[in-house]
Parts: C-alpha cells; structure tokens; sequence
C-alpha cells in the first residue's frame, strides 16, 4: 500500500499550475487536500507521473463576495463549515459537508477536490447539481464558466481537461428558500449508498415557483430528478398528497448501480425514501 | 511567483513536537512513513492506509491530519505533534490518564490516533456531551473496546482538563 514513484511540483501562481499540468498531460494530476487522490494512490489505483500542488495558489482560497458569492477551490471543508456568512445564507452546503468524511478528513479535504474529483457517491457533487452553481474552470485559454449540470459526466470523470483546473464554485444570486439533504451510508462519514437533495424556491403563500431535486451514490454521477422538479412547481411542500407521487416520479428513469454494498433495487426503494424525506425537511422550513 | 520541485531523495524539515527534524523523502513517501521510518518515531501507527481508520492521525499545524493521506514534502516546513508529544516530562496528559482509568483500550493499536483525535476535539470542544464525542471520534475505529470506554475516557479528560484549568 505505497504510492508509485512522482514527481511533485508546487506552484504558487494559478498560471504555472496550469503550465505544468499542460506540461505532464494525462500523466499529471493535480493535488488539493489529498483525500479521495491519495489513497487511490496508495492502492494504485492511480500512478500518476506528477502531482501538481495546488494548495499553495493564495487565489484559488477562500470564499468571496462579490454579489455573488464564490467558493475557492482549495478551500478546505472545515473552513466552508465554519463560515457564519455561508451558514446563514446557504445552511444546505453545512448539511452536505457534516456527512463529508470526518473531522481530520474535512481539515485536509478541500471544497473544490471533492468536486472535481467526482465521487458518483459524494455529497458535494449532488450539492453543486442542487444549487445549480457554476464551475469556474482556469486553462491555457483562460478561464471558463460551466453549469454544473453540465460538469459530472460520469464516474470520477467531469468537463475538466487535463490541463484545466477547477478555480472556483459560483453559488447562485439567489439562495434556494428552502432544502433537504438526507442520505443512508453504512457508517457516520462514509460514501453514501443513496442520497438526496432538495432545493426548492417559493413565493409568500409558500408555493414552489422552482425546485431541484438531485439523487447521488445510485448511478454513475449525480442526477437531476426533473419529472419530480416539474410535478412540485406550483405545489405547496407540505402537500402531503403529492409528497409520495413526486418520490416516485424521482426515482424513475435512473439506471440503478448494483455492487458490493447493495443491489440496485435498494438504492430504487432507498431514493423514493430520501426523496420523501428530504422534501419533507424542505416543507418544516416553510415559514408559518 | 514560483515553483518548487522534488524529484527522488530530497532533504525535508518540519517540526515534530516543537523539535526541528529533518530526513530525506522521496516524494512518494507518506508522513506516516516519514515519522515512523525516517525519524524513528513509531508511537503513529499505520492501520488502513486509505484514510478510513484514524490511526495514523496527527496534528498538522494545529488540526488533525490523517498522515498516511499526506505527502511528507507536503508539508515541509509545517509544525506536527504525534502521540509522543502528548506527556510531558514522563507526566502522561489528562487525556492518557482518562484512556487508562476508563479503559479506552486493549490492544492500544488504535490508541495513537483517538488520543491525538480526542485531544484536538477537547481544545475547541471543552465540554462535549456525549453525541458530539460520537460524532467526533466517528473518524477512528476500535476493534476491542465497543467504544463505551473510549467515550467515557473523552467525557473523564474534559474534566480532568476542566480540574487542571481551575487549578492554574
């Protein structure tokens, strides 16, 4: 369980990150807080020639405000789930982030590795899906915007080429009124083996004028559940007639993983479960 | 701006315990290779390798760390505290003290890491109930305890921490 032979490279300047990664091609890999990265590496699972280190960039750290607020990629867990702004203006990403790994994990971990790295199983992926954040991409050409609807192709594999890194996460203008994030893991911290999130924008009298409902860990990526979004609009949450149709209506048309951990008609019945549970979550935010 | 580089054997420093260290490290080589095999200080044990057990946690610049998921060029330069730190003056600390008294071990593998783990929780969480020892030490595993002693060792060294506090 020892890493193959690299070599390491640490930059302190965006621009010569993305030289070097240009530099080794497929063969390079750039390294964040090393969590997910190393210990693939460790089962050689990846080997790859050159890590780039990409912690030392000052400006892909730190969360920004700038009407819109932005997550840097190199952000670590921890500080997203202290930040009392983030806390108050998007409680959703401190769900997610509470069921990322665990405390030594999130220390390390960064906000943008988890993204880029793509977990099918990952919580933030599905939280990016959720909030329908935008990927900011930095290349040889510049800079890129990408809906993360269009980011997560398929397992560990995203719109990202080899010589591109993910620089930050764009939240929307707007903050979603109201969520739910629920999922089943075997044990506090691991990968999820189905989850859930619902985001959901209201009017006054509490009735959906937009939602999102997103399911992760149950097929190669996270997936948007839009027979679902479109059965909630112009519904209230806390309808409970309809809580069981749209649960039902998510959890069709996804081409179920089945592996070591479950089958995947568990993960069917499981994301009917989540699904309900997250939007009534959702609905006990309602104001009045 | 600039770049640094390290291809095979290259001389890393850090600080282990408030003590300057140094050794050669191929890039490849882990923290927890690093301070077992290079410096000698085998008190960091090793169990998974893949970040799921917590053994091998140490504090990096103040916060856990999972050492078998860190490179040891990585951090170079940056300040680490192992178990072997925790006693002071061959005075075991309030949280060695609470893990002997509460049985919150048997084969003391794992011990290592929950210490390290624990201790660092303790610092921003003095008074922790229970569900948030859970949550917290949910990152290291035991095979031996059932976890009963581990927690009510947590729960002792708040207070014994707490005793210390008032005394000063």
């Amino acid at each position: 369980m020892k890493p193959a032979s690299f070599v390491y490279v640490a930059p302190d300047g965006l621009d010569e990150a993305v030289d070097a990664l240009r530099e080794y091609g497929a063969d390079g890999k750039a390294l964040a807080g090393g969590q997910s990265l190393v210990p693939m590496m460790n089962m050689r699972l990846a080997r790859p020639s050159a890590l780039v280190d990409i912690t030392r960039i000052a400006e892909l750290s730190g969360i920004r405000r700038n009407g819109r607020t932005a997550i840097g990629a190199t952000t670590r867990q921890k500080d997203v789930l202290a930040d009392p702004g983030l806390a108050v203006e998007f409680p959703v990403i401190r769900a997610a982030l509470h069921n990322v790994g665990h405390a030594a994990n999130r220390a390390r971990g960064t906000f943008g590795g988890s993204v880029a790295h793509a977990d099918p199983a990952a919580e933030l992926p599905a939280l990016m899906l959720a909030l329908d954040a935008e990927m900011v991409i930095r290349g040889p050409d510049g800079e890129r915007v990408v809906a993360a609807d269009d980011f997560f192709i398929t397992y560990y594999t995203t719109d990202l080429d080899v010589d591109e890194l993910l620089a930050e996460v764009r939240l929307p203008p707007r903050a979603p009124s109201v969520w739910g994030f629920t999922e089943v893991a075997r044990r506090r911290g691991d990968f999820a083996l189905a989850g859930a999130v619902v985001t959901a924008t209201t009017d006054a009298a509490g009735v959906v004028q937009s939602a999102r409902v997103v399911l992760f860990g149950v097929t190669d990526r996270p997936v948007r559940a839009e027979g679902a979004e479109e059965a909630l609009v112009g519904r209230r949450l806390d309808d409970g007639g309809i809580v069981r149709e749209v649960a039902e209506l998510a959890a069709e048309g996804v081409d179920y993983t089945s592996d070591v951990h479950v089958p995947g008609i568990y993960r069917r019945e499981a994301s009917v479960a989540l699904v309900r549970r997250a939007i009534r979550q959702a609905a006990s935010l309602l104001g009045g | 701006m600039s770049i640094e580089k390290r291809e095979g054997p290259t001389l890393v420093q850090l600080k282990v315990n408030g003590e300057t260290r140094s050794g050669i490290a191929e890039p490849r080589l882990l923290l927890s290779d690093f301070l077992r095999h290079t410096l000698g200080l085998t008190g960091t044990h090793v169990g998974c390798e893949q970040g799921v057990c917590g053994a091998c946690t140490v504090l990096l610049d103040g916060e856990p760390a999972r050492s078998c998921l860190t490179f040891a060029v990585q951090v170079a330069g940056s300040c680490v505290e192992t178990v072997e730190g925790l006693a002071v003056d061959g005075r075991l600390a309030p949280i060695q003290e609470a893990f002997r008294s509460e049985h919150g071990l048997q084969c003391g593998f794992c011990t290592p890491g929950f210490l390290i783990s624990a201790d660092a929780f303790l610092d921003e969480h003095p008074e922790p109930s229970v569900d948030e020892i859970r949550e917290h030490m949910s990152g290291n595993v035991c095979r031996c305890t059932g976890y009963q002693g581990i927690v009510a060792a947590v729960q002792k060294a708040a207070e014994l921490r707490r005793e210390a506090a008032d005394g000063d």
